[in-house]
């Protein structure tokens, strides 16, 4: 692992990932803006020639806008699967809102004289609307393209979760696996592209209609290419269509693993974990990389296929909490240790079942947990000072979280914040160090390769047993970081590469090197 | 011939436009006039279909206006606007074609009357190619009129064409406009509220007021028979100024004492107002002055009778 390696290096390492993502994520941005220009400007001059209608299709349009775009992208895959066709949908409906209003403005802005003398000189209404109305609206038109094209440069970030590819791919990716490079590295690239859109489309606006007459082509000649190069690998099919989250392809216990280890070089795309299991349900992908305690692999009859050659370390999940706050709050610890040891893998599959498929509320199933096995307590609404819970984004964290909260809540005088949802592990770790958060349920793999990061052999001799890889990361941490892992949990939620039960029953494969074996004899 | 009977339009179920009927003659420059607000520009649009009345109808040329599409009407019927209406990303050239061009001339023909045109009204080739941003008030006035003129309409209907032009360039503009061939052969409808220019370009006024036809007639019978208190009202303080303008020098002549003016020989259809005015410079010229002064004066009596 190169460690000391910066931005520069990176770029020029992965320059080949870079330019690929970029012409995916202009790709994205242009196609989007393409149809949602198809439709909005249409519907623009529709509600400036039936103006009763104008409120109701601005107001739509909206509330459409509203809806934050991770939501957005979570409602368009039990319609349209995961892939381009989701991400694009999603975008086109971002960019409706600016080119609807501008088109309407623009329109019904341009100066009723003029439109009178159109009309006198004996115009129709298609005439007036192209000689007169829609050259002269341009300019206000051409300012809603822009602004929707720099939203869609942004919200396109998003388009890795759908597995549509784009900077997103590097941004999440980076966040997950604690690399401000690679963060950059999608970063940069995205803002830049942002920029570069909005003041050559300014080019277009600021000058006048006559004198771009003769180039206007070349804008959106460019905007095609980038579609078609956005387009072609859509077309090829592999035989296994395989999704990978973005940290786990920066991985070593990951794809980087899967390649060293087990030569296998798979073409994954990159989507989000909140919709892969879904995805591979449904067909849409056969291998995803996953979590073995997820709720889902119940749900949705998937199978975790057998890590012959032990690629991915143990994963307990124990709290860790700064050495500090733990003498701040006396009796935190062996409150929070009531938790040690009660989770195993089988139970916490069964919690995150109920939550992510049986869609109960983390806070009834953390209850009904706690009274089952009798730690329940009701809240002492104690007035002692506040303790601050962080989670990941993901729903095991969030039923962990509500457990921990209870817990404190009904043993001890402290008051509770959680702060759920504070995506991956890199924004969780810097919330706990700048003390934005007190404590959070990691996971010993997690810190062994993500947050120590040690070279190979160390991680080759602790992670493969359980005991080891936690007294290795307990000891590394309180001397690096001044923070204490408390006791694990019981379970381990470690990595895994699963697909469906059927599939895996048909082509008999139950161990990693079954599939390789498989797709070597192709 | 335009025919209106019966017309009226309202707004809000007030009546901008009452039941009126008038008619506009072959090759006649008939003015509506009237105080703003009295219904004159509602019913100018009324004539080329801007407008629909709620009631009445209007025929040209004894075909009704609602026979035939309104775009159609309209490309038949020259309009030149207040503020020109001149398209704004259009150069003049282009402004001024756009008739011929929705009426699919060819190239040609449209590029030689448009030459044609603008030599006509004063206008230098090398604004064909300027935007209308670019021109003069009056410039931009005589693009619209060109505009209006291309496609040798037998009609020009004009709202208030020089109300936005200063005196001087309206005074310049007014007497190029009356010696315009191309448009003695038309039907004009101008409306305008001013009283001078419409005894300047008239043939006959249409005063209006509050949606309804106060007096129609020659400029002579609006000062010397005026049907009621509003119509003499109305024109009460450009009296003086107005009757010296309508009279003209053949109708003063036989009361011109001739010994007083020798063999000078003036214009006869010369309004006694110009001559009187180039006289007026003059001292050499009192005298003549003077002799034209009272034939008029005698001229007037015999009207007031």
């Amino acid at each position: 692992m190169n460690r000391e390696q910066n931005l520069w290096q990176f770029v020029v390492e992965q320059h080949e990932k870079l330019l690929s993502q970029i012409v995916q994520h202009l790709g994205l941005t242009f196609l989007s803006l393409l149809f949602a220009i198809l439709v909005g400007v249409p519907l623009g001059i529709l509600i400036s020639r039936r103006k009763k209608f104008a409120s109701a299709v601005l107001g739509i349009a909206g509330i459409l806008q509203t809806v934050p775009s991770i939501a957005l992208l979570g409602f368009m895959i039990p319609l349209f699967g995961i892939g381009a066709t989701p991400a694009i949908v999603a975008l086109l409906i971002y960019a409706l809102l600016p080119i609807i209003r501008n088109t309407y403005t623009g329109i019904t802005g341009v100066s009723k004289t003029v439109v009178e003398a159109a009309t006198a000189l004996g115009m129709n209404s298609s005439q007036r609307l192209f000689k007169v109305e829609l050259p002269l609206g341009l300019p206000v038109i051409i300012a809603g393209i822009r602004t929707a094209a720099v939203i869609n440069v942004g919200v396109a970030t998003l388009a890795s979760f759908v597995a549509a590819g784009g900077l997103g791919e590097f941004i999440f990716g980076g966040i997950s696996l604690n690399n401000s490079n690679m963060i950059l590295a999608g970063a940069i690239p995205a803002a830049l592209l942002a920029i570069l859109l909005d003041q050559t489309i300014a080019l277009l606006q600021k000058n006048s209609f006559r004198s771009i007459k003769k180039f206007i082509w070349v804008v959106p000649a460019i905007a095609l290419l980038c579609i078609i190069c956005y387009l072609k690998p859509w077309k090829s099919k592999q035989q296994f269509d395989i999704g990978f989250t973005p940290e786990f392809m920066g991985r070593q216990d990951g794809d980087l693993g899967l390649r060293d280890v087990y030569g296998l070089y798979l073409n994954p795309k990159i989507v989000s974990d909140a919709i892969m299991y879904k995805a591979a349900f449904e067909g849409d992908l056969d291998i995803i990389s996953g979590y073995s305690t997820d709720g889902r692999i119940k749900a949705f009859d998937l199978v975790v296929l057998t890590d012959d050659k032990k690629i991915f370390p143990p994963y307990d999940a124990a709290p860790i909490i700064k050495t500090q706050t733990l003498k701040r709050f006396p009796g935190l610890e062996t409150t929070l240790d009531l938790l040690a040891g009660r989770i195993n893998d089988s139970v916490m599959t069964d919690l995150n079942y109920r939550t992510d498929y049986l869609k109960q509320s983390p806070e009834k199933v953390a209850k009904d947990f706690l009274t089952h096995s009798g730690l329940y307590q009701s809240p002492r609404n104690g007035d002692g000072a506040t303790i601050r819970i962080g989670s990941k984004i993901f729903g095991e964290q969030y039923i962990l979280a509500e457990i921990y909260k209870m817990l404190i809540e009904g043993n001890t005088p402290y008051k509770v914040e959680t702060k759920t949802g504070l995506g991956g592990t890199k924004i969780c770790f810097d919330a706990l160090m700048a003390d934005g958060i007190d404590f959070y349920p990691e996971y010993t793999g997690t810190g062994l390769l993500v947050l120590l990061q040690p070279d190979l052999k160390t991680v080759a001799r602790v992670s493969k047993d359980s005991k080891k890889t936690y007294d290795f990361v307990s000891s590394e941490f309180v001397k690096k970081y001044d923070l204490k892992w408390l006791k694990p949990i019981g379970f381990n939620n470690s990595y895994a590469l699963m697909m469906r039960n059927k599939q895996a029953k048909e082509l008999q494969l139950k161990k990693i090197s079954d599939l390789k074996n498989h797709l070597d004899k192709k | 011939m335009i025919n209106l009977s019966g017309i009226s339009k309202y707004f809000d179920k007030a009546p901008a436009v009452d039941e009126i009927s008038f008619q506009a003659n072959e090759k006649e420059i008939l003015v509506l006039l009237g105080p703003s607000g009295c219904g004159k520009t509602t019913t100018l649009k009324m004539i080329n279909r801007l407008i629909e009345p709620d009631r009445g109808s209007i025929t040209i040329n004894g075909q009704d206006i609602k026979e035939q599409k309104p775009e159609n009407l309209r490309r038949g019927i020259g309009f030149v606007m207040q503020h020109s209406g001149l398209f704004p990303h259009y150069t003049v050239e282009e402004n001024i074609a756009v008739v011929p061009t929705l009426l699919k001339w060819d190239k040609k023909k449209i590029r030689n009357r448009t030459m044609e045109l603008m030599e006509k009204l004063h206008l230098a080739g090398q604004l064909l190619t300027r935007l209308p941003q670019e021109l003069s008030g009056g410039q931009q006035q005589r693009v619209g009129i060109a505009r209006a003129l291309i496609a040798n309409t037998p009609i020009l209907l004009m709202d208030e064409p020089f109300g936005a032009l200063d005196n001087i360039t309206k005074a310049d503009i007014h007497s190029e406009f009356k010696s315009l061939e191309e448009l003695k052969n038309k039907t004009i409808i101008i409306v305008t509220h001013d009283i001078q220019e419409a005894f300047e370009l008239g043939h006959r006024i249409c005063l209006m007021d509050k949606g309804k036809i106060v007096q129609i007639g020659t400029p002579k019978e609006m000062l010397y028979k005026p049907v009621n208190d509003f119509v003499s009202d109305f024109f009460a303080s450009n009296r003086l100024l107005l009757e010296h303008k309508i009279a003209l020098i053949k109708d003063v002549f036989p009361f011109i004492t001739k010994d007083k003016f020798g063999d000078n020989i003036i214009s006869a259809d010369a309004s006694v107002w110009d001559v009187m005015q180039q006289y007026s410079g003059q001292n050499k010229d009192l005298e003549r002055y003077d002799a034209i002064s009272k034939a008029f004066n005698a001229y007037r009596k015999t009207q007031l009778s």
